[in-house]
């Protein structure tokens, strides 16, 4: 355990390191989401009505996928693993006495925290201020905010649970940048993170909840709102426990068969 | 002009080697047809859902999006070599181009030219052409040429930003990622017409970048909003914006031979 | 000719520290400081000279380079590269001088040599007749006729040396600046390679500068050695005037610079 521990904390302090791109990240950042909300806000003109849920709600959604954007976006995977297996040098890796499952788990998860860390609270402090409803909102609850932080860590664990899926797969696949290209492209829009999965049609919206990229930031960042009702809070918590088991376990034994082959064949 | 010839040289050299790689070229193209059919598909859900936005209808938006989709395609098909300038920085090759007896726009601009990039743009044609059909514009010869000015105004403009960000590099290699605002931004929110955004964005648009000169004013004309003959013509006053990202870039080239790399 | 007069130079260089907190604190505050890499830097180089540039690293030889090719500006003093001041009249300049730099490509890594060479013809606007000329001549002289079919990657070191040698001289450039040619070759190539400089400036009389840590290629070709360390010029002379009886010329270079203390 040990060892991960010092991985994690190798990897957190050089994520700190870049604070002039941490600046210019935090910057791009409000941009987008500035100009997400103005969107928004123009639909809303339009048809208010047709707002699944309170346009204050939406805007809180929108800034929170701003402000923990490191912790979610699937396409911030790293590419000197892909590099690793791209090239071959995964088979060194592979052969070594740790569980590279493990070893790059604990990296993804400190890499995106460091940078989340450096991001997200000048994000929430600024947005929290912003004049409402276009700014970020309280909770809807002392409830749901507990909830949103547990569902939020198991989003952040459902993330590079999905990653590390990515990575073994890559391994196995002739092509890891076409892999990964389609997997940024679907997981953006079935994650919430194109348009928040309330405003699909609602037929989609059903099934698309099942998938595991609901499981990332879209419960969460719902749940913060208020916007669900407390079956759908249940079933959402429930399906992001099941899906990040799931996935992990698939991930592990895929590892563990790659690992085999490996050292079998020699790499 | 000598130069234009020595230019095409740059592109044949640049296709030649990125065909060695056929399969590396069709996932790239194919990657970006996929980024912004994502992007389409979320137009078409919002759409879904609402009617109108501002006013303008689905198939507008479509207009509005794909004409800009092109002209941020085509920027960066021939500009490419400045959008990934960090990288020559980095490795020292530029200091190549200063030991070559041309100018270093010109090399910069011949060291890459992105094919690939028209995966982004046969998207972008298709929308175009689902748009012009599902909407029901009186077509003219001056409606055409206004696209036409569209597209060489908006070329300019991109470009314009992409030699901003490459000047950027010669002072600092770190925290340039603001500047994705202004260029992925740009193409990210240039979906929706610039006047969606309010007054103040507008103004922005019109006079410091002038992205509502190369989408949303001659838009409005197209669509047949506004009638008077300027609207027509400002994607082409847009290109003044290339004066001051040059002399921006010339501030960068001085301050890199000056302080070494 | 190639005249500098006392020229200097000095870097601004932004600190980076170790550890946690240290990596916080650099969150808010930056400290950087001055190097000078050039000091009172004085020497001249006649027409024809083959010159070898030697210091230990970070002593000022790429600074030097950068400003005699024109690539950077130095904070006072003068230089004259035949006339011109390198920095100021950078196309005029750069069309008489080939740069050879030993860990960097400048030929296109997935096309056939010839084509890069086609390319360098139009750069530096070479007419047909001298094209062809400069070619046969290199061609010959450095082997290429196999190599100039096939792509920059698949060639290897050796031969990858002599086609970049090849490329820096297609325009005929009076004065050639050389860094590190000869690393990584194996032996046969590193004679072909100093064969071949040695030739060029015997018929052509191209100013050759060289700057290298292998001691060999100094022996080989250069006929006046010129120091540097620290930023300062520690001595301009022979081989022979550093030579002392029949010791190894890496001693002596190592002695060299225990001497001054660099």
């Amino acid at each position: 355990m040990k060892k991960y521990l010092s991985f994690f904390r190798l990897r957190f302090t050089m994520g700190l390191q870049y604070r002039a791109a941490a600046l210019g990240g935090i910057t791009t950042q409000f941009a987008w989401g500035f100009m997400e909300i103005m969107i928004f806000a123009a639909f809303h003109r339009a048809d208010a009505s047709a707002f699944p849920m309170s346009f204050s709600a939406t805007a809180s959604y929108l800034w929170l996928q701003q402000a923990f954007l490191a912790l979610f976006a699937v396409w911030m995977m790293e590419n000197e693993i892909f590099d690793t297996i791209i090239n071959g040098d995964i088979a060194y890796e592979m052969c070594r006495p740790v569980s590279v499952y493990r070893m790059w788990f604990a990296r993804s998860i400190a890499t995106r925290l460091s940078r989340a860390v450096l991001r997200s609270f000048p994000i929430l402090i600024v947005a929290a201020f912003l004049p409402h409803p276009y700014g970020l909102a309280a909770p809807a609850s002392l409830k749901h905010f507990i909830l949103f932080l547990i569902t939020l860590v198991l989003g952040l664990l459902m993330t590079v649970s999905l990653c590390m899926l990515v990575y073994i797969l890559a391994f196995f696949t002739i092509s890891p940048a076409g892999l990964r290209l389609i997997f940024d492209s679907a997981s953006d829009f079935f994650a919430g993170a194109l348009i928040p999965l309330p405003f699909f049609p609602e037929k989609m919206q059903r099934i698309m909840e099942l998938l595991p990229f609901a499981s990332m930031q879209n419960v969460p960042l719902r749940i913060y709102g208020g916007s669900m009702s407390s079956y759908e809070m249940k079933r959402a918590v429930f399906l992001q426990v099941f899906w990040l088991a799931a996935i992990t376990f698939a991930g592990n034994a895929l590892c563990r068969l790659a690992q085999k082959r490996v050292t079998v064949q020699g790499g | 002009m000598r130069s234009i010839r020595l230019y095409l040289h740059y592109v044949s050299i640049n296709i030649r080697c990125v065909m060695q790689y056929k399969t590396s070229f069709f996932l790239t193209a194919a990657g970006q047809f996929l980024v912004s059919f994502t992007a389409f598909l979320g137009v078409f859900f919002m759409f879904q859902r609402f009617s109108k936005v501002e006013g303008f209808t689905y198939s507008e938006v479509l207009l509005c999006f794909s004409v800009m989709l092109m002209e941020f395609s085509l920027a960066e098909m021939f500009a490419r070599g400045f959008d990934q300038f960090s990288g020559m920085v980095r490795s020292g090759e530029f200091d190549r181009v200063l030991v070559r007896p041309q100018n270093e726009i010109i090399q910069v601009l011949g060291s890459k030219f992105e094919l690939t990039r028209f995966g982004r743009m046969l998207q972008a044609v298709v929308m175009f052409i689902y748009g012009i059909i599902q909407s029901d514009i009186a077509w003219s010869f001056s409606k055409a040429l206004t696209v036409i000015f569209m597209l060489i105004g908006g070329t300019a403009v991109f470009t314009a930003l992409f030699l901003i960000y490459a000047a950027f590099c010669f002072f600092t290699l770190e925290s340039l990622e603001f500047m994705n605002i202004f260029t992925d931004g740009a193409r990210e929110f240039g979906k929706y017409p610039v006047g969606v955004y309010g007054e103040k964005m507008l103004l922005f648009a019109t006079f410091i970048v002038p992205y509502a000169l190369i989408q949303y004013y001659p838009l409005l004309y197209i669509l047949g909003r506004r009638k008077e003959l300027i609207f027509m013509f400002l994607p082409l006053l847009a290109c003044w914006f290339l004066i001051p990202a040059l002399m921006f870039w010339k501030c960068g080239v001085r301050h890199y031979k000056s302080s070494g790399s | 000719m190639i005249t500098m007069e006392h020229v200097c130079k000095s870097y601004k260089i932004a600190k980076r520290n170790a550890g946690f907190g240290e990596a916080l604190k650099a969150l808010f505050h930056r400290e950087y400081e001055v190097i000078r890499a050039l000091d009172n830097v004085t020497f001249t180089i006649g027409d024809g000279e083959m010159v070898g540039y030697i210091g230990p690293n970070g002593a000022g030889k790429s600074s030097t380079i950068k400003i005699l090719s024109g690539i950077l500006t130095p904070d006072h003093g003068t230089v004259l590269v035949d006339g011109r001041v390198p920095y100021k009249d950078r196309i005029r300049h750069v069309q008489e001088i080939g740069v050879v730099f030993g860990q960097r490509s400048q030929l296109w890594w997935d096309v056939p040599v010839i084509d890069s060479f086609e390319l360098l013809k139009d750069i530096y606007s070479i007419t047909e007749p001298l094209y062809r000329q400069s070619l046969e001549e290199l061609t010959e002289l450095l082997n290429l006729t196999e190599l100039l079919r096939s792509p920059a990657r698949q060639l290897s070191l050796g031969q990858r040396m002599r086609c970049e040698i090849a490329a820096s001289l297609l325009h005929r450039p009076r004065i050639l600046f050389l860094d590190e040619p000869t690393i990584g070759l194996d032996a046969v190539s590193k004679l072909a390679v100093r064969d071949f400089i040695l030739k060029q400036n015997q018929t052509h009389g191209t100013t050759v500068i060289l700057t290298t840590h292998d001691m060999q290629d100094i022996e080989a070709l250069a006929s006046r050695i010129i120091l540097i360390g620290k930023g300062r010029i520690l001595m301009d002379g022979t081989l022979n005037d550093i030579k002392r009886g029949g010791e190894n010329i890496d001693e002596t270079v190592a002695e060299l610079y225990r001497t001054y203390d660099i």
